[in-house]
């Protein structure tokens, strides 16, 4: 708040010249990575810069070529004034490749390798399982479930026969 | 190098008047699909069940098996 009252008082003129006369050394060099750069997109069809920034004798006499009428440019021609444009056409941008196959198998490969490893981790790692898994208790447990009549009509004691003491056929 | 001007407009309405009858079409085949399939069958199983639900003999048949904490087999 206090500078921009400041320069306020002191005036655009004065700060420009403060930097003149401490040689020219105020201005940043400009980096490469903030110029607009080329760029080949289906969804931004015209990029900031054309492609070929230097251009040969033939491609500056082109372009002057260019200047005229278009008709009297041969084919060649044109096609030589877009690549001086454009690095890529669309038909060559949009062209699909083989990438999928790779990124497919290295997905299945990393999920076979984590799957063995969840393998030795299970082996290895994990404790015995609690008691309630025993067959045993499992047996008492389907019991209890079907003397609750669990899920009678459609589900779970729908497929017990309690006539015969067996599940249905 | 002279190809004829492509079609510029009115490109979502013909997809539209082509995919939305048969998106249509299809939404409501799978859900008479369904209602035919999976709910009639499931009232009709229910209906029957409980048409010949005798409530206070499975009660005893459950309190037999010794599963309520409310109250015991008729044994004890």
């Amino acid at each position: 708040m206090l500078a921009t009252r400041a320069l306020s008082l002191v005036g655009k003129r004065a700060i420009s010249t403060s930097v003149c006369l401490r040689g020219g050394h105020g201005v940043a060099k400009v980096e490469q990575y903030t110029l607009p750069v080329y760029f080949d997109r289906r969804e931004n069809p015209l990029p900031d810069i054309c492609y070929v920034q230097t251009l040969s004798p033939e491609q500056k006499s082109l372009k002057e070529k260019e200047k005229g009428s278009w008709a009297a440019l041969s084919n060649e021609e044109k096609i030589a004034l877009y690549r001086i444009s454009f690095k890529q056409s669309f038909a060559e941008m949009n062209k699909g490749s083989s990438e999928w196959k790779s990124v497919i198998g290295g997905m299945l490969f990393f999920i076979g390798l984590t799957g063995l490893v969840v393998f030795w981790q299970r082996k290895y790692v994990y404790g015995p399982v609690p008691h309630t898994f025993d067959p045993e208790y499992k047996a008492k447990e389907l019991q209890r479930m079907l003397d609750m009549r669990i899920n009678p009509v459609e589900g779970f004691s729908a497929n017990w026969d309690y006539e015969n003491k067996q599940w249905k056929k | 190098m002279s190809l004829p001007k492509p079609v510029m407009r009115g490109l979502l309405a013909k997809r539209l008047r082509f995919h939305l009858p048969i998106a249509f079409t299809l939404s409501i085949v799978a859900a008479l699909m369904f209602k035919y399939s999976v709910t009639e069958p499931r009232k009709k199983a229910y209906a029957d069940f409980y048409k010949q639900y005798d409530s206070v003999k499975e009660y005893n048949r459950m309190r037999e098996a010794g599963i309520f904490e409310s109250v015991r087999p008729s044994g004890e």
